[in-house]
């Protein structure tokens, strides 16, 4: 089986350098991309079914078609990779960016190539201080190597690229947020429309990226289309790097074909759960996903597939909740961290994740009241895809409305016997 | 007053910025990283360099976790509190961490030595129960570890 993200990286050891990277078959992608008109790259894309791994599977040459062409809105345009990566569970692009830089950047370059912007940013999270270090000495390197520059490789074509490493909030993973953010600038989601696309970074296009996104860019010029959709065991192109924490025997993160099943990951990759320990249900794409349960363990993770089954597959990288964990303890950690990064720009995330984190606190301690749950239900609604300025909130109750739907029983006898007989 | 040496490093910023305030965050882990926090006076003093007002930049000092608006010991710890690692022994790493300490969350040690602060998911679930200090990360942290660990920053 291939795996063309990973192929570089032995975690536990130093990623290879510029040198090693193209002896290794690194830039061959760029070389050939600069001989191609970028509309042909983008074609190349849209033809490969590459769908967005930052959550939401936006199909990214579809995306990349909707930049508007250089001739009519002249630089500067911006190209921005987010590695923000702070959805509690996911810790995937961690792995490309400290195991593989070079590949990031030659993505990068080739996407931004693609879609004609000349100014490149790398938004990392503050946390990624050993990704921050690699990218840092990969992009000197590729900047004294000419890869970065003007006239790139003798082109025409010219590309800066910057790492902002962030201070650590949630909400500059939101794209928006995160373009406010690079303006220095409090970071809250701005209106949309207009979107990024049309008027972002400075009101100027800016296209936003996840980093395994990118990373698959270089293979596909390689490759081509073909090849690329036959990576996987679905509709949607290649690879997907997956992950499984909890209590596994081996969490961890491996890149394996697109649509490979919930079960196969959680007992061939993560080893099954560990002895003394059921699994009770599943988290399939970070916090902001809704609960799957046991029965859902034939169900392949691709974006489809989860979201009929009433999920997301969003970052693709899952928590376990086992048969000794109290779920209305594992929901209430949850909110305690959406409640705490909520941006506070708009009242009903502002407010009523507060007050949802309250209640389960209540519950959690015993002192629930039987209204409690309606009045859960209610703020799922309340805080429902619609009603507030961004994701944020809509995601947040996500794993809350799955969970008063599939482990009703474990809130009610909270609320019955006033307390946690987990404890 | 910034030194004329905090000034350099930040104007030196300021090169690849096409707005002077774009440089705000990392105007403000210049000062973090040579003083330990930022205050009052500093955010003042960094806000005139941006061409910012000093509220438009407190606005930003004050949003991110990792900005510290009050003192902070000569080393931060940061000890994931979210699904994984609460799954997996937060509450025990925490319970052993203060007693070892002799401080609460949010509070520093009356030697200055160690600020323990309670952090988002770090991006290391594959390590649960995860702790940053500083910018060392620190996974699985079994409860012998910790004495260990803490060793190592004086
Ligand atoms: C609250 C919130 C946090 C997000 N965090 C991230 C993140 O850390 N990384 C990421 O790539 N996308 C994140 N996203 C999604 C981005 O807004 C954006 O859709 C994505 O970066 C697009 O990349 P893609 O098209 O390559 O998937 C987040 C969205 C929301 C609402
Ligand atoms: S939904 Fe929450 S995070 Fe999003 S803008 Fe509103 S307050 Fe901010
Ligand atoms: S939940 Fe602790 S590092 Fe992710």
């Amino acid at each position: 089986m291939e795996r063309p993200l990973t192929k570089n990286i032995h975690p536990g050891q130093e990623p290879l350098s510029l040198a090693e990277y193209e002896k290794a078959g690194g830039y061959r992608s760029l070389r050939k991309a600069l001989a191609m008109p970028p509309q042909d790259i983008v074609a190349l894309v849209k033809a490969s079914n590459l769908r967005g791994r930052g959550g939401a599977g936006f199909p990214t040459g579809m995306k990349w078609g909707l930049v508007p062409q250089v001739g009519s809105v002249p630089q500067p345009r911006y190209f921005i990779v987010n590695a923000d990566e702070m959805e509690p569970g996911a810790f995937k692009d961690r792995l490309l960016l400290e195991g593989d830089p070079n590949q990031i950047i030659e993505g990068i370059i080739v996407s931004a190539y693609a879609v004609q912007t000349e100014k490149a940013f790398i938004f990392l999270r503050r946390e990624y201080f050993l990704a921050e270090k690699r990218l840092k000495k990969a992009i000197a390197e590729a900047y004294e190597k000419g890869y970065l520059g003007a006239g790139i490789l003798g082109s025409g074509f010219n590309l800066d690229l910057r790492i902002h490493s962030s201070a650590g909030r949630y909400i500059c993973g939101e794209e928006t947020a995160l373009i406010n953010a690079l303006e220095g600038k409090r970071a809250v989601p701005r209106a949309k429309p207009p979107f990024p696309l049309a008027c972002g970074l400075w009101g100027r296009p800016t296209l936003v990226n996840n980093p395994e996104t990118v990373a698959n860019i270089p293979h596909i010029v390689n490759n081509g289309a073909e090849w690329f959709k036959a990576l996987s065991a679905c509709a949607d192109g290649g690879t997907k790097i997956y992950g499984v924490s909890g209590r596994v025997n081996k969490p961890g993160a491996w890149e394996l074909p697109m649509g490979t099943t919930i079960e196969e990951l959680i007992e061939d990759h993560g080893g099954g759960m560990q002895k003394g320990y059921a699994l009770r249900g599943i988290i399939p794409g970070g916090a902001s996903t809704d609960f799957l349960l046991p029965k859902h363990l034939d169900v392949p993770m691709d974006f489809d597939s989860v979201a009929k089954a009433g999920s997301r597959m969003g970052t693709g990288t899952m928590t376990v909740l086992d048969d000794r964990t109290c779920p209305v303890g594992f929901v209430h950690n949850l909110e305690v961290f959406f409640s705490r990064e909520s941006c506070g720009w708009c009242t009903p995330c502002r407010e009523g994740l507060p007050w949802i984190e309250k209640i389960l606190h209540a519950i959690e301690n015993g002192r629930g009241e039987s209204g409690d749950l309606s009045l859960l239900e209610q703020h799922c609604r309340l805080l429902g895809p619609g009603n507030t300025f961004c994701a944020l909130a809509p995601g947040a109750v996500e794993p809350l409305q799955s969970a008063l739907k599939y482990f009703r029983e474990d809130f009610e006898r909270h609320i019955r016997e006033k307390k946690c007989t987990w404890k | 007053m910034l030194t004329e040496e905090e000034k350099r490093e930040i104007t030196a910023e300021l090169a690849h910025c096409e707005h002077k305030s774009a440089a705000s965050i990392e105007a403000l882990k210049v000062i973090q990283k040579r003083r330990g926090w930022v205050s009052d006076a500093s955010i003042r003093d960094i806000a005139f360099l941006l061409d910012m007002t000093p509220a438009e930049l407190d606005a930003v000092a004050t949003f991110f976790n990792f900005i510290y608006r009050k003192p902070v010991g000569r080393h931060v710890i940061a000890v994931c509190d979210s699904i994984v690692c609460w799954s997996l022994g937060y509450d025990q790493l925490r319970e052993l961490l203060q007693k070892s300490l002799g401080i609460g969350l949010g509070e520093t040690t009356q030697d200055d030595r160690f600020t323990l602060l309670p952090a988002s998911c770090l991006g290391a679930c594959d390590r649960a129960p995860a702790m940053l200090v500083d910018e060392d990360l620190h996974g699985p942290v079994t409860p012998e570890m910790i004495d260990g660990i803490l060793e190592k920053y004086r």
